[in-house]
């Protein structure tokens, strides 16, 4: 008999039965909720008259609506100028504190965007099945958790029931060997794997990404990855146990310590796929072959190295790929043909689920250190991820150097990834923008987003275009990975 | 949710077909954090004469005094009779939680949109479909008699007018047991409650850790 995947391992420990029709209820560790998908779960509860199986399972944070303008956000919720965002957001604390559930509120040590103050709490730990209402919450994947998000409806039932109703995955393997040049990060590793397999190209799959370029990189950088997972249509990204990890969660508020500690760690130490494990599908890259990577158009799979020449309908030979590129260039205000570094840049956001932890912060000072942004680039946003993030960014003197730079320096939230709040792009506006999704309108009407990484969002800001940060000035070092 | 098992109530018709979601619950109120509560505006541009806002007190705004709802001998209705291709167009949910929250209990009419028609099951609001030419009869039996009241019956599978009349209809298996017990797909999975502190309770000895460390 064929050996075990990491995730056949996750979906074993957690199966509590197995049904008939296929369906299965699979035992949940974590639930992690925010103010936008969690009110009618709770309003459900309060009418069926129940209550959260096991309180000691939740942990909820306001993130997607709240203000990252810092006069805003001292003035408390009463601060967020929309009402109905300010109303969802006193919800989700009402609701918190009514159930009993452990929430760090808006202005609080430990809040921060859901998937960001997970791993960093501790609340999310190797081998936990993790749920969140959002979509991105394959982040947790990192640390070989079976991690992935749900609707609404299903909100309610895991707080009811402490189980989820779902069916088993397909296994899909993406190994990544060799060395990252200097200058390519996570983000570029994940924006190529997403140009090669398409953003269907996971669809129904559970991937585990495996390979030297991963475990070489660090736990942070495997969160960058296994977060757009989704982009890649799959609902859950993962990476398997080592070393790493398990530095990574010493010490962590929720994580155990003294003997249980040792216990987890034993435990933790065997979250691998077994070598004659068998994936139903294998896709590899080579880390020597992947570059600075930039998105043109208006799905994350319109992607090409900094080096790139955007492509020409013309050029495309499939009606329907034709379409899709015409509409993209129609809708992101270019031309076909046009060298990748000639995008200008109106706006620039460096944030995100994707990329707002503190390596990505140091990724960007680095760049920004010393330097002014152009004087044709309006804004640059610098969001932390959480409150842990920004106390240490500022703790090493980065709000300084973003500062000095000519860059904002916000407080921790979903902010320009999804324009809940203010922060919005212009119609017709470029953004070099460290987050997810490059969809129409996503980060405000008529906004363009062009996806990258940290580094490269900082240097676009100081040149006023997209730039290769390789070569963007002799002096600068890439970090690989 | 509520289980249905015999419901008589009173009958108000909406006499038109292809109702839709938007119709039965406008957009403006999705925005709403709530489940409950969208009662007063169900039907709300056909009911009242200006334009709802969301979170308004709907107490005291003009209605529409000739909409069905609105005319006294309908007070109290939890029967509703209803055209072709009733809740089609958006999925939103909102639509029978509105009419659940306004009172209905039963849905009648000859044909439902498909979504609308399992959105239904998940809360406790019973569609069902006659035939085409019974719904027009029911329709003049309501018209012509004050007080008209249906009894539905879920465990016959059956409609009671006043004179004992009864008509059968379909459900699937699935669907009416939920109903019958009142069960969500919640109530269904913890009807596994055994299990699932078994499953729990050795879990808790295995990986120590996993509880009681969010407080
Ligand atoms: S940062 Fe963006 S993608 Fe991540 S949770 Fe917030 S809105 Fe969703």
């Amino acid at each position: 008999m064929a050996g075990k995947t990491l995730y056949d391992k996750l979906w074993d420990a957690h199966l509590v039965k197995q049904r008939g029709d296929g369906s299965a209820l699979i035992y949940i560790d974590r639930h992690i909720l925010h103010e936008v998908t969690s009110p009618q779960a709770f309003e459900g509860l309060r009418i069926a008259g129940r209550k959260p199986w096991r309180l000691d399972m939740n942990v909820a944070t306001p993130d997607h609506n709240i203000s990252t303008d810092s006069v805003e956000r001292a003035a408390g919720v009463d601060g967020i100028p929309d009402e109905t965002s300010r109303i969802q957001v006193k919800t989700l604390d009402d609701n918190c504190e009514y159930f009993g559930i452990r929430e760090f509120g808006m202005n609080e040590m430990g809040q921060g965007i859901v998937h960001v103050m997970g791993p960093e709490l501790g609340a999310s730990l190797p081998g936990m099945t993790v749920v969140c209402g959002d979509s991105h919450t394959a982040t947790h994947g990192a640390f070989a958790c079976l991690a992935h998000g749900i609707g609404t409806s299903e909100v309610e039932h895991v707080l009811a029931t402490q189980c989820l109703v779902t069916k088993k995955m397909k296994n899909m393997l993406i190994v990544v060997d060799g060395v990252l040049g200097n200058g390519v990060t996570p983000k570029d590793v994940v924006l190529a794997i997403i140009g090669e397999i398409g953003t269907a190209g996971g669809t129904g799959c559970a991937i585990e990404f495996a390979g030297q370029v991963f475990r070489d990189m660090s736990i942070e950088g495997r969160m960058t990855v296994c977060n757009m997972a989704i982009e890649a249509g799959a609902r859950v990204g993962m990476v398997a146990v080592d070393d790493q990890t398990i530095e990574y969660f010493e010490g962590r508020k929720f994580a155990p310590t003294g003997e249980v500690w040792d216990q987890a760690v034993a435990y933790w130490e065997t979250l691998q796929s077994d070598t004659d494990a068998v994936f139903d599908t294998v896709v590899a890259l080579k880390g020597e072959d992947i570059l600075p990577q930039v998105t043109w158009g208006t799905s994350p799979e319109m992607v090409l190295p900094v080096t790139g020449v955007i492509p020409r309908s013309e050029d495309e030979t499939d009606p329907a790929k034709k379409q899709g590129i015409e509409q993209a260039l129609r809708y992101m205000g270019l031309k076909g043909g046009t060298p990748i570094t000639e995008i200008p840049v109106d706006r620039v956001f460096i944030g995100s689920c994707t990329n707002s932890r503190i390596e990505d912060m140091r990724a960007a000072a680095k760049v920004a250190k010393g330097r002014k942004v152009s004087g044709s680039v309006k804004q640059v946003l610098v969001v932390p991820g959480s409150q842990m993030v920004k106390a240490q960014a500022e703790a090493e003197g980065l709000d300084k150097i973003f500062i000095e730079a000519g860059m904002d320096w916000r407080e921790p939230g979903c902010s320009m990834c999804l324009a809940m709040n203010a922060d919005k792009l212009g119609s017709g506006e470029h953004c070099a923008s460290t987050s997810n999704r490059n969809f129409e309108g996503r980060q405000g009407n008529g906004g363009r987003t062009h996806l990258v990484s940290p580094a490269m969002a900082a240097a676009a800001a100081i040149a006023g275009h997209i730039i290769d940060v390789r070569t963007f000035d002799e002096t600068y070092v890439g970090e690989s990975a | 949710m509520k289980a249905f098992t015999v419901h008589k109530g009173l009958v108000a018709g909406i006499d038109r077909a292809n109702v839709d979601t938007d119709m039965i619950i406008p957009k403006q109120f999705l925005k709403s954090i709530k489940r409950s509560g969208f009662g007063p505006n169900l039907f709300d541009e056909l009911r009242y004469l200006d334009e709802g806002k969301p979170g308004q007190d709907c107490s005291d705004r003009p209605l529409n005094k000739d909409f069905i709802l609105n005319q006294p001998r309908y007070k109290g209705a939890s029967v509703l009779l209803t055209r072709d291709n009733f809740g089609c167009g958006s999925s939103r949910e909102h639509a029978p939680w509105a009419m659940e929250d306004y009172g209905f209990r039963a849905v009648i009419g000859p044909s439902f949109a498909d979504i609308f028609f399992n959105n239904c099951f998940k809360i406790g609001l019973l569609p069902v479909v006659l035939k085409g030419s019974i719904v027009d009869r029911l329709f003049s039996e309501v018209e012509e008699n004050e007080g008209y009241e249906l009894t539905v019956d879920l465990p016959r599978q059956v409609v009671v007018t006043p004179s004992g009349e009864e008509f059968l209809f379909d459900v699937d298996e699935f669907g009416k047991g939920c109903l019958l017990e009142g069960l969500d797909e919640i109530g269904l999975t913890l009807n596994d409650l055994d299990t699932i502190r078994a499953y729990e309770a050795a879990r808790e000895k295995d990986t120590p850790w996993l509880f009681g460390a969010i407080k």
